[in-house]
């Protein structure tokens, strides 16, 4: 290792970090390469073969689609060879820019290897998983559009997780009592609003500390809403019942094969979710009012100075992120479970604003960044009904672990807001 | 700003009542020589009179946050009870009666529940048995109980907050703590209780720490924001506690729910009273808030993490290290929360459990803002936000009204507290614009 160094230093000699960051990296991609070679080839028996299905069940598609039907211990010993050879490579010269290709690709098979030995011998749904990640992802995208619109602002919302569990319980309590759920998808978004309203009435003109602002909403929601709960849906199990949206199959798109059944099945929120993030792309990026909005939050001062009304720029991006938020929490009660449960958002919105990050405070980015929490959420559902060997509790960690990781590994490398979380003094 | 002493300049001066000897902050004209000002420069000492004076002017805030927050969970009562507003239209005279008299019940039962009634000391006192009279204390055992960890992971966080970190996983720190001391509760046979408590007060502090170190090592190496990390860690500490307790070895023989071995007895804190529950823990956690109150404001140490938390530039230039702080401050504050979870399981449970922290993490976020991060406004704050836990419970099985009212009502009390502004605006009157705040770092920035 340290002869290899030794080559290589006259080219790399000038970033220290670069070398110890590409180092870093080819031991991770080693050690995956041996867990790969060592666990997952352990109880797969000679000759076994994993069956991925690729078509839904009970789907009437035109297009058939065949089953991948794949040899076991042929492809988990080829994804830790891969994973060894790349690490090899890396740890010795390191691919330069292409890092972050190089670590998808070894991401990837790392989860293929370990989805062949989790199906080893039997079948798995692949497309089973696939629907699943994209509807784990939805309410995270909802959660970190509302980031990227609050952020772009320049206040930071940590409200997201407080906004998503009380327009879910709004969803739950007003679409079944008023019997129809689009009202209750309405008071969902307008609670949400409201909880933006108030972020933005602590933040902007009470000057209070964003994030205790954004923590004393989380902490009240979630009081409020159990309170309620304990309270008056005990007794009233009525006003938990309400009509879930029923999924809307988009003629034709929805007959492509694997893409189909994931993004062109799904219910309103779905649809709700895609014309948001194209509206909030060409909004934030292509119009007055996004120019304005992204001067508020990278250069308050002189947003002003042109006449641009800063705290009133913001109260209205903050509520307008507040009512996203609260349509997200919708999809919780009357999207997928179709009741309330207490704490039922469990983190996703603390996930959403990590999911924003990774994303590079884009609405596209932060809807890819929301499918690999989705993905993660997803496995770990579909493992444990499974009964993979591998501890519950461990699969649902997983997607905090990869929350974790992004952050750590990517906030330093992406570029936000320069005025995010900074309140503006006039005067 | 109306300072009675003002030091210097900075806006983060907070009032002047537990501040006996107040190192000058780190302001940038300090040389850049590594500062070391253990005890010294105290500043120009306030007489007892102002003291008093500013004393009184710092509980205005506290106090007129609880009572807004009492007010508005009054409302809350009201209004959650569905037939509110039928019998409103019906008779409002008859439904506002009621509504009050639920609210009167409620609360009246959170008191009671929590301080005891006067009633039952009166006719204790009066019977002169022993027993009766403990039975009448109690509720205030209870409260001392409840405020046990609410003391550790108050300080937990405050010392946090002094070092511009805030720290959320204080929950998931204490469920470290609360598995590591338990494993030395029942593991180690034989050991005299001078040997065993200590070795499991130190086993949780380490739990915690590592669970406050992995958050400090992040922000320090990578920038990667304290809060969403330690979220992070709260959900995985709580997925690892359902992990241990189905582990053999840790559960509990013949059990097959989630419950670990019952630890040993030499390891159990004794009763300050005989009878009551209260124990040796709210003691320990009064001696972990003079040391917290050392470190912080005498140490070297602890002017670093205060210096960093007010300016991190200045702390630079004066040769501190911001990432090493952080780390430290961290992994302390872990600790910390680490001994809120043996308190529970040694002091209490003497079992480890899913259940044993109802949101003590949370809570003490709500106590290290309401004390504005001192270490004496904090042994208040626990015992304010203990009685309103011990109080709930009776409440709950007296009145019907859940628990998490108590929840409400302190998200609220947090509120109130970290914007002075409001308080201001709702009750006409000046009160401190410190309020422990003014060292957090904004946004994402590490």
């Amino acid at each position: 290792m340290t002869a290899a160094a030794v080559t290589v230093a006259p080219a790399v000699v000038v970033d220290r970090a670069a070398i110890r960051r590409q180092r870093v990296l080819g031991v991770v991609y080693l050690l995956m390469a041996s867990v790969i070679a060592y666990f997952l080839t352990s109880d797969v028996k000679e000759g076994a073969t994993s069956t991925f299905l690729l078509k839904p069940a009970g789907s009437a598609s035109a297009i058939s689609v065949p089953n991948l039907v794949v040899p076991s211990l042929a492809v988990v010993w080829l994804a830790a060879g891969l994973c060894a050879a790349l690490g090899a490579v890396q740890l010795i010269r390191g691919f330069g820019s292409r890092w972050a290709v190089v670590l998808g690709i070894v991401v990837v098979a790392f989860v293929f290897a370990f989805l062949t030995w989790a199906a080893a011998g039997r079948s798995m749904s692949l497309i089973g998983i696939l629907q699943l990640t994209v509807q784990k992802a939805l309410p995270i995208t909802f959660g970190a559009l509302s980031g990227v619109l609050c952020e772009r602002a320049g206040v930071v919302n940590i409200a997201i997780e407080g906004m998503l569990l009380s327009g879910a319980f709004t969803g739950a309590v007003v679409g079944s009592a008023t019997g129809n759920n689009v009202v209750g998808l309405v008071a969902a978004a307008v609670v949400g609003g409201a909880l933006g309203g108030m972020l933005a009435v602590l933040a902007i003109r009470y000057r209070m500390n964003q994030i205790v602002a954004g923590t004393v909403i989380n902490i009240f929601a979630a009081g409020l809403t159990s309170f309620v709960a304990a309270r008056v849906l005990g007794a009233h199990r009525e006003l938990n019942e309400p009509e879930k949206f029923a999924s809307i199959p988009i003629p034709v798109l929805s007959e492509i094969p694997i893409i189909g059944p994931m993004f062109f099945s799904g219910n309103i929120f779905m649809y709700l979710l895609f014309v948001l993030i194209g509206l909030i792309h060409y909004g934030l990026f292509y119009t007055r009012w996004g120019l304005r909005v992204r001067a508020v939050g990278e250069h308050p001062r002189a947003a002003d100075t042109v006449g641009i009304n800063v705290q009133f720029t913001r109260y209205r991006i903050v509520i307008l992120g507040g009512i996203v938020a609260g349509i997200g929490g919708a999809y919780f009660t009357l999207g997928s479970t179709g009741s309330f449960v207490q704490n039922m958002t469990g983190g996703r919105g603390f996930i959403g604003l990590a999911a924003m990050i990774f994303g590079g405070w884009t609405p596209i980015g932060s809807f890819l960044a929301s499918l690999i929490f989705g993905f993660a959420d997803a496995l770990q559902a579909r493992l444990s009904i499974l009964n993979v060997a591998v501890p519950s509790e461990f699969l649902l960690m997983v997607p905090y672990i990869v929350t974790i990781i992004v952050v750590a590994g990517l906030v330093g490398r992406v570029r936000m807001p320069a005025a995010d979380g900074q309140p503006y003094d006039k005067g | 700003m109306s300072e009675p002493t003002p030091p210097q300049a900075t806006p983060a001066t907070p009032p002047p009542p537990p501040a006996p000897a107040k190192p000058a902050p780190a302001s940038a004209q300090r040389a850049p020589a590594p500062a070391a000002p253990a005890s010294a420069s105290p500043g120009e000492p306030a007489s007892l009179g102002q003291r008093i004076r500013g004393g009184a002017r710092g509980l205005i805030l506290p106090v007129l946050a609880i009572f807004s927050a009492l007010v508005i969970g009054a409302i809350v009562i009201v209004l959650s009870d569905i037939t509110f507003f039928d019998r409103l239209r019906a008779d409002p005279g008859t439904a506002l009666g009621a509504a009050l008299d639920e609210v009167l019940g409620a609360y009246g039962a959170l008191f009671t529940g929590s301080l005891g009634n006067p009633g039952t000391y009166a006719a204790a006192f009066a019977s002169g048995d022993l027993e009766q009279i403990t039975r009448a204390f109690t509720p205030i055992s209870e409260t001392l109980l409840a405020a046990t960890p609410l003391l550790f992971t108050g300080l937990a966080v405050a010392l946090g907050f002094q070092c511009g970190l805030f720290n959320i996983g204080a929950e998931g720190q204490l469920y470290l703590g609360a598995i590591f001391g338990t494993f030395v509760g029942f593991a180690f046979t034989g050991l005299p209780w001078f040997v065993h408590i200590p070795l499991a007060i130190g086993a949780g502090f380490l739990g915690g720490a590592l669970w406050g170190f992995i958050p400090g090592l992040l922000k320090a190496r990578t920038g990667a924001h304290e809060v969403i990390v330690t979220i992070m860690l709260n959900y995985i500490a709580f997925n690892l506690v359902n992990f241990i307790l189905k582990v053999p070895g840790y559960q509990r023989e013949g059990r097959s729910d989630p419950i670990s071995k019952v630890t040993i007895d030499s390891s159990w804190y004794p009763p300050l009273v005989e009878g009551l529950r209260a124990n040796w823990g709210f003691i320990l956690g009064l001696v972990a808030a003079l040391l917290v109150s050392w470190l912080l404001f005498r140490s070297t140490r602890g002017f670093e993490f205060r210096a960093v938390g007010l300016n991190p530039t200045a702390a630079r230039y004066a040769g501190m290290s911001i990432a090493t702080t952080t780390i430290v401050a961290m992994t302390l504050s872990g600790g910390l929360a680490g001994l809120a979870g043996t308190s529970i399981v040694l002091g209490v449970t003497h079992t480890l459990t899913f259940g044993i922290s109802a949101g003590f993490g949370f809570d003490g976020i709500a106590i290290a803002l309401m004390a504005s991060s001192k270490p004496r406004g904090i042994i208040f704050a626990s015992l304010l936000f203990g009685a309103l836990r011990a109080g709930a419970t009776p409440m709950q099985s007296i009145t019907g009204i859940p628990i998490d009212l108590v929840v409400v009502i302190q998200a609220l009390v947090i509120m109130f507290v970290a914007a002075p502004a409001l308080v201001r605006g709702i009750y006409r009157i000046r009160v401190p614009e410190a309020t422990g705040l003014e060292t957090f770092s904004q946004g994402w920035r590490a």
